[in-house]
């Protein structure tokens, strides 16, 4: 029993997390100067549920909390508070409080209790201390004219025979709760025994509040069917009432509902759910469960080419019905083998959605204005590939925020718009993906990484060009920032973006003009789960390389081929000397047979070039990637291995490897 | 009189693969390494299969033949020949692999030949003498006896997340 309820836990924390993440993302949408009803109604939503989640499995810190934001966000909803940028901030760290309390109800520890009570308290003033009723005392031009913070009290005590000339009470309780902020108190007759009461009489009354702008005339409008049939008193609500908010509130959210339970509320459930349930359909599945499947679909992708390369050896006429089918099977796995390595794609919104928190979080502490853009949110990437590339981005989204941007006086002295902009942009091109992170900043400055770069003890020439400057930046330690900052300049940084995205199989490239921005693109794989390869023989063995290592293939005159020393070698392409290792040395096998064809694969990678002399080149094909390590271990110079048409396994190059290892041997 | 009835219910028990009630018999996979006949816990055993195909791995131990292809799973292949030394290594169309499965991993390990299935006691079992070998006796849980045949108990596991099997990463070591 305890271990279903736990496993109902999981789902509650999967999904409350996931409605926090909404509600962050809409607060950041919310424009002050143009609310948008809906973007309000998301935020509501997201809390509601958390509440109602919270309640059911007995997390009342939880609950009890978000039913301060509820309550807040319902009078957002219904205009009688008014949005400011104090507020969203405030909402936004009560998200936080909320995370927290989840976090600790999840790992079974003590929530941080000060910050919560901080956040409760910030809360509970914003509710009580400035009450909707009593902002015509005095607020922000902002706020409506004294005269629309005022309501009306209304006393609506229909007749008993109100249904059946076909009118519904419920239905002007919510025509009222459409004017503006309606806390309805349903009553029931106090001698009322069950024996007398007619079914299809009414003997609820209510006393009703109703915050709005709305005058006494539309007020009564709502009730004009029901005029002759009710008993209807409407006072004027004043500004300095002397109930509560507080109370005024709990009342139409009333924790234990008189019988017939205030309409307004239960409508707005109704409605909600509705909403909830137009959502695009899905199902949350377990990704080991994808991954299961993925690894049988890589299997028949193998079995599949076994298949056609066995089908190639008959004789087409004899078996042609075969090679039909065998065809149509090729066709099928290569559909299916796309669809499936489709569930695990995701949009890069993915990552994308947790910039503008940290935008709006760091400009405000560096106080710079910063909007972020972000362009082809929707691009699909493999989800491995988007969990490692999250933390390199949000580096370099900070970078450009406290390196790239200006501040505003800076950015105005200089000509420029006030407000610095950060863009995100991510599209497909070919088979990989391409993240532009570009700022409109400052841009980077070619002496101060020079002069920095010598003081690290880099070899830095004046004579560099342009990109190779930039490219110091991603050396160890370097930090171009005056000041360390706790944003970021601590030096440690670049250099690591740079080994995630290479360990990816990716490129970084960095472009900036001074005065107009830096850019920083990303090139990626789609997935790692599948890659191009160039299949080589040495001897018996085959070995894949990379194809997005491999600069060219060619076959080397033997007198471009020099050898430096007794063991190194050079070999000439175009003017340029690259070294040459024969691929069997090393990967320690015997020499194959000799022969004078001088097969090589240029290699490149980190900007370094490596000719590979192999025996042969068997072709182009897309592997899928197996792991060494889940039965073996770590091969050095090899990333993977993979299983080839005839059955047997081979080794995939790293090109990065390679080329790191051979550097120093090569240039000793 | 009651022998024979337990007796078959012993051997019924041993049968099932072992009952946790009557750990007393276990059984044994027994193979042979030149001339001596070695047996490792048959719940390790997930196959046996002839050699073939096996991919040379850059800079490897001599032991370690490579890897092949099992169903799609990566398998490395150790020659226990050439690890204890014994016999001469020949690749024929006799050679056999067991396939193990040991710490959550796949491992395959090329002997001689496989025998037969083993029941053994408690009482048949005698401790491992300390002995110079190229097999650490750290590795041997005792010596098997079964009429004239003597059996080498080996602690599969043990042997093969040992370091100098180099099977695995360090950190997949810590882990075990």
């Amino acid at each position: 029993m305890s271990l279903d309820l736990s496993r109902f836990h999981q789902t509650f924390f999967e999904e409350s997390f996931e409605g926090l993440d909404t509600m962050e993302s809409a607060l950041l949408r919310l424009d002050p100067a143009s609310v948008e009803a809906e973007t309000i109604n998301t935020i509501f939503r997201a809390a509601h549920s958390i509440k109602g989640g919270g309640g059911t499995f007995g997390f009342t810190a939880v609950s009890a909390f978000t039913h301060l934001l509820e309550t807040l966000l319902d009078q957002m909803r219904s205009g009688s508070r008014p949005v400011t940028a104090e507020l969203v901030d405030l909402l936004l760290r009560s998200v936080d409080a909320v995370r927290e309390l989840l976090n600790a109800a999840r790992d079974g520890r003590p929530a941080n209790l000060d910050l919560i009570a901080g956040h409760q308290l910030a809360l509970e003033q914003a509710l009580a201390g400035k009450p909707v009723a009593a902002s015509s005392t005095g607020g922000p031009a902002t706020e409506p004219p004294p005269a629309a913070a005022r309501g009306w009290r209304i006393r609506f005590v229909p007749q008993p025979g109100l249904f059946r000339s076909g009118n519904d009470p419920l239905r002007i309780l919510r025509e009222l709760a459409g004017l503006g902020s309606l806390s309805a108190e349903a009553q029931l007759p106090e001698a009322l025994s069950l024996a007398d009461t007619q079914p299809e009489d009414s003997h609820v009354s209510w006393n009703l509040e109703l915050l709005s702008s709305a005058s006494e005339a539309t007020v009564r409008e709502a009730f004009a069917w029901v005029e002759d049939e009710c008993e209807l008193q409407i006072s004027p609500l004043l500004a300095a009432d002397t109930r509560p908010a507080l109370t005024l509130i709990q009342g139409g959210k009333a924790e234990t509902p008189p019988p017939a339970a205030s309409a307004a509320p239960k409508a707005r459930a109704g409605s909600e759910r509705r909403s909830a349930g137009e959502g695009t359909g899905s199902i949350r599945v377990p990704t080991d469960k994808i991954d299961v499947l993925i690894n049988l679909v890589g299997e028949l992708v193998i079995t599949q080419a076994m298949l056609a390369q066995t089908g190639a050896n008959l004789d087409p006429v004899v078996n042609e019905r075969l090679l039909t089918a065998l065809a149509q099977l090729d066709r099928n796995t290569r559909a299916l083998q796309e669809s499936v390595m489709g569930i695990r794609m995701l949009p890069m919104d993915f990552v994308f959605s947790r910039f503008p928190r940290l935008v709006h979080d760091l400009a405000g502490k560096l106080g710079k204005k910063v909007r972020l853009e972000t362009v082809g949110a929707d691009t699909e990437l493999d989800k491995s590939v988007i969990e490692k590339i999250a933390d390199p981005l949000t580096h370099l989204v900070r970078n450009a925020l406290d390196h790239g941007i200006e501040t505003a006086a800076e950015r105005l002295a200089a000509g420029k718009p006030e407000e610095g902009v950060i863009t995100l942009r991510a599209s497909h091109r070919g088979g990989s993906i391409v993240i532009e992170i570009s700022d409109d900043g400052r841009g980077l400055s070619r002496d101060r990484i020079l002069a920095k770069a010598r003081s690290q003890g880099l070899d830095a020439p004046d004579s560099l060009a342009d990109a190779e400057v930039y490219q110091l930046i991603f050396a160890p330690g370097f930090s171009t920032a005056e000041v360390v900052t706790d944003v970021s300049g601590r030096g440690v940084g670049m250099d690591v973006v740079k080994k995630n995205i290479l360990a990816l199989n990716g490129q970084v490239d960095l472009g900036s003009r001074p005065g107009q921005g830096t850019q920083v693109t990303i090139r990626l794989p789609l997935t790692l789960a599948i890659l191009d390869g160039m299949s080589v023989a040495v001897g018996e063995e085959v070995f894949i390389v990379p194809l997005a290592a491999v600069v060219e293939s060619l076959q080397a005159h033997p007198e471009d081929v020099k050898t430096i020393g007794h063991s190194a070698r050079v070999v000439r392409v175009r003017n340029e000397m690259v070294p040459l290792m024969a691929l069997h040395d090393l990967v320690g096998l015997p020499a194959a047979t000799e022969n004078d064809r001088n097969l090589c694969i240029l290699i490149e990678s980190d900007g370094r070039k490596l000719a590979l002399g192999v025996d042969d080149l068997l072709g182009q094909q897309q592997v899928v990637v197996k792991n060494l390590e889940s039965n073996y271990r770590r091969v050095p110079n090899m990333s993977g291995a993979t299983i080839l048409g005839d059955g047997r396994v081979a080794l995939i190059l790293d090109a990065g490897e390679l080329v790191r290892r051979l550097q120093p041997a090569v240039a000793a | 009189m009651n022998p024979p009835v337990f007796d078959s219910h012993n051997a019924a028990i041993a049968q099932a693969g072992g009952n946790p009630s009557e750990a007393a018999v276990r059984e044994y996979l027994t193979f042979t390494l030149g001339a001596e006949e070695y047996g490792v816990d048959i719940l390790k055993v997930q196959e046996i299969r002839g050699y073939d195909a096996v991919t040379r791995i850059p800079d490897a131990p001599d032991f370690i033949k490579g890897v092949i292809n099992l169903r799609g799973t990566i398998v490395p292949v150790v020659d226990m020949r050439l690890k204890f030394k014994l016999g001469r290594a020949e690749y024929n169309e006799f050679t056999v692999m067991i396939i193990l499965n040991i710490a959550r991993r796949v491992v395959g390990m090329v002997v001689d030949g496989v025998s037969d299935v083993m029941q053994l006691t408690a009482e048949q079992i005698r401790p491992a003498p300390e002995f110079g070998s190229a097999i650490n006796t750290r590795y041997i849980t005792g010596l098997g006896t079964l009429d004239s045949r003597m059996l080498i108990l080996v602690d599969i596991e043990k042997l093969m997340s040992g370091s100098d099997m180099a099977l695995m990463d360090a950190h997949a070591q810590s882990l075990q």
